[in-house]
């Protein structure tokens, strides 16, 4: 079976000689949420401008569902929605006009009860003969959601959807991606929230200066990647660490009354017990314990890092 | 064919028209009338007759073509700048429609404007002065022709102007400046030798020209040459859309 999107050798370099995407190779398999994170010019909106059709590559092949996109881009744009960065829209319009005609570009015809369907799932049915340029900012950004479901794409790009909009929104708006990922449709995102990717994605890309650094599952990336860390909730404040507890590398909070312990959850022996009998013959008892697992969010901070 | 893509764009654009109707329609309506008045009225008085046709009516055909150029160049261009400008053009750029179909799509919403446009003022001229259509067939033939090669045109210029300076410069600076040499308001027989060899290089008045002949007979080079020069125009356009679409110029990074 094809992949939904199959990027290979690919290179962008803009009129101004910048080199945006130096050798992309990707695969999004069918039916996934593929979460493109990175830091800011790192190369993902190129990269998602360039699969849609709307940046030339600068060699390369992209195929989406098994079709190229340059020499059969009809089948290929066809099952593809783009929502993208930038907010825009046709201002004078009303939000019903937009998105029917997003639907009749895309070649589909009119289908009152599909459009009625997704502007009320997104919240924008009572707006619906209002002008554009009367909403608000989240608003438009769910119109331009609206417009690329429109056309009931297969595979679906959303370009940092939930930059700017609040709390509640973005909670619908991930209930939308999961009811749409739950009937078939591949998503490929961008956020700079790396708790959504970490709560909606399967798999995770990271780009960096045009290059795709690493695309792993994403519960497997939190496992190789991920550090673990035991907090331990001491009875008393403790100004230092103990000398019989140097080979630990423990930390200590800086109120004094916690101890932290970084340890790796794969070893064999993860030191646990042992450090836990040393507690005790240092004579330092504790209240209370916790363990927890580093965030993708760390984990990724480590990755550009380890890069620059 | 994405039949369902060209409607729509086509329907979206007509849309814009009757949103902006004051622009798009009453206001060349009323220029065309203050032309009749000055022209017609306050000149025409003291040039009785040109070839037996009175003068007023003489310059109808000149006249609707004004209108017609500037307006299917100014739509047309309008017409795709606009999402150029505000971005919504990637819309467009990453839909399965091919360049052919957004071409038909928005020259043939910018071009009917211009028609009704060129209609309406044949009709508010019909009120000011006698007319008469000799060639009716010929008329709507060249009317068509010339609104589409010129909402063409128009598009190019959409697609080339990178700010509105550019987008008004070739209309303001060229287009009109033609249209009144190109024996608009005269039969270019009035002027000296010198001048209206110089005249025959431009190439609104074979478009005047034959569109006179299909209302009195009249004309200052043969049909079938405005007919001809017409034509070599359109293809000149279709060429150059052609290649802006094939390298995506100012349209893709
Ligand atoms: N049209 C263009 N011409 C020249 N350079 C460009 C163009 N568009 C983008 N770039 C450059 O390409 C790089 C990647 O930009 P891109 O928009 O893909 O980044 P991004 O990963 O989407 O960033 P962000 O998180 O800020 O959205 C940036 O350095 C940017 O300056
Ligand atoms: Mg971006």
């Amino acid at each position: 079976m094809s992949s939904a999107i199959s990027v290979s050798s690919l290179f962008k370099t803009y009129g101004s000689g910048f080199e945006a995407l130096k050798n992309i190779n990707l695969d999004i398999r069918h039916g996934e949420i593929f979460a493109l994170l990175g830091p800011n010019g790192a190369g993902k909106t190129t990269l998602i401008s360039t699969i849609c059709g709307i940046v030339n590559p600068t060699s390369g092949t992209i195929l989406a569902d098994g079709h190229d996109i340059q020499k059969e881009y009809r089948a290929a744009r066809t099952k593809i929605g783009l929502v993208p960065q930038e907010l825009t829209t046709d201002a004078f319009e009303t939000v019903w006009n937009t998105v029917s005609f997003s639907r009749g570009l895309f070649g589909k015809p009119f289908n009152p009860a599909h459009i009625e369907k997704i502007l009320k799932e997104l919240s924008l049915w009572d707006k619906k003969d209002n002008k554009i340029i009367t909403l608000s900012g989240g608003m438009k950004r769910r119109v331009m959601i609206a417009k690329a479901l429109s056309h009931e794409p297969e595979i679906l790009f959303l370009d940092e959807p939930t930059a700017g909009v609040d709390v509640e929104l973005r909670r619908d708006m991930w209930n939308v991606v999961r009811a749409l990922r739950e009937s078939g449709v591949t998503i490929i995102l961008t956020t700079h929230y790396i708790e959504e990717a970490e709560q909606m994605a399967d798999r995770i890309g990271v780009i960096s200066k045009g290059e795709i650094v690493l695309v792993e599952e994403k519960s497997e990336l939190m496992r190789s990647l991920g550090k673990k860390q035991l907090r331990l909730q001491l009875q008393e404040e403790h100004k230092s660490i103990p000398a019989a507890l140097a080979k630990y590398g423990l930390e200590l909070a800086p109120s004094g009354g916690e101890l932290i312990y970084s340890y790796d959850a794969h070893e064999e022996k993860t030191g646990i017990a042992a450090l836990l009998k040393d507690l005790e013959k240092a004579g330092m008892g504790f209240n209370d314990i916790q363990t927890k697992q580093s965030s993708l969010e760390e984990i990724f901070v480590n990755l550009v890092k380890e890069r620059t | 064919m994405n039949l369902h893509a060209i409607r729509a764009i086509y329907l979206f654009e007509m849309h814009r028209t009757w949103r902006t109707i004051m622009q798009s329609i009453i206001s060349p309506v009323i220029s065309t009338s203050l032309y009749f008045v000055v022209f017609g009225s306050a000149i025409g008085g003291r040039i009785p007759e040109i070839s037996g046709v009175p003068y007023g009516a003489f310059i109808v055909p000149g006249l609707v073509m004004l209108s017609l150029l500037t307006q299917s160049i100014s739509n047309a261009s309008f017409g795709i700048y606009f999402p150029k400008f505000t971005g919504t053009i990637y819309e467009l750029l990453s839909a399965p429609v091919s360049y052919l179909e957004i071409v038909i799509a928005y020259v043939g919403a910018a071009a009917s404007k211009s028609i009704i446009l060129g209609v309406i003022i044949l009709a508010t001229a019909a009120l000011f002065v006698p007319l008469r259509i000799e060639h009716p067939f010929i008329m709507v033939l060249f009317l068509v022709l010339t609104a589409v090669t010129f909402s063409l045109f128009g598009f190019i210029i959409g697609i080339w102007a990178d700010g509105f300076e550019k987008l008004q410069l070739v209309p303001l600076m060229i287009v009109t400046p033609l249209t009144f040499l190109g024996g608009s308001f005269y039969s270019i027989d009035m002027l000296p030798p010198f001048w209206r060899v110089v005249t025959l290089f431009n190439p609104v008045l074979y478009l005047v020209s034959g569109f006179r002949w299909s209302f009195y007979g009249l004309s200052d080079v043969h049909i079938g040459t405005s007919l001809g020069m017409t034509a070599v125009f359109l293809v000149v356009c279709i060429f150059i859309v052609r290649w802006m679409f094939k390298t995506g110029y100012r349209l893709k990074s």
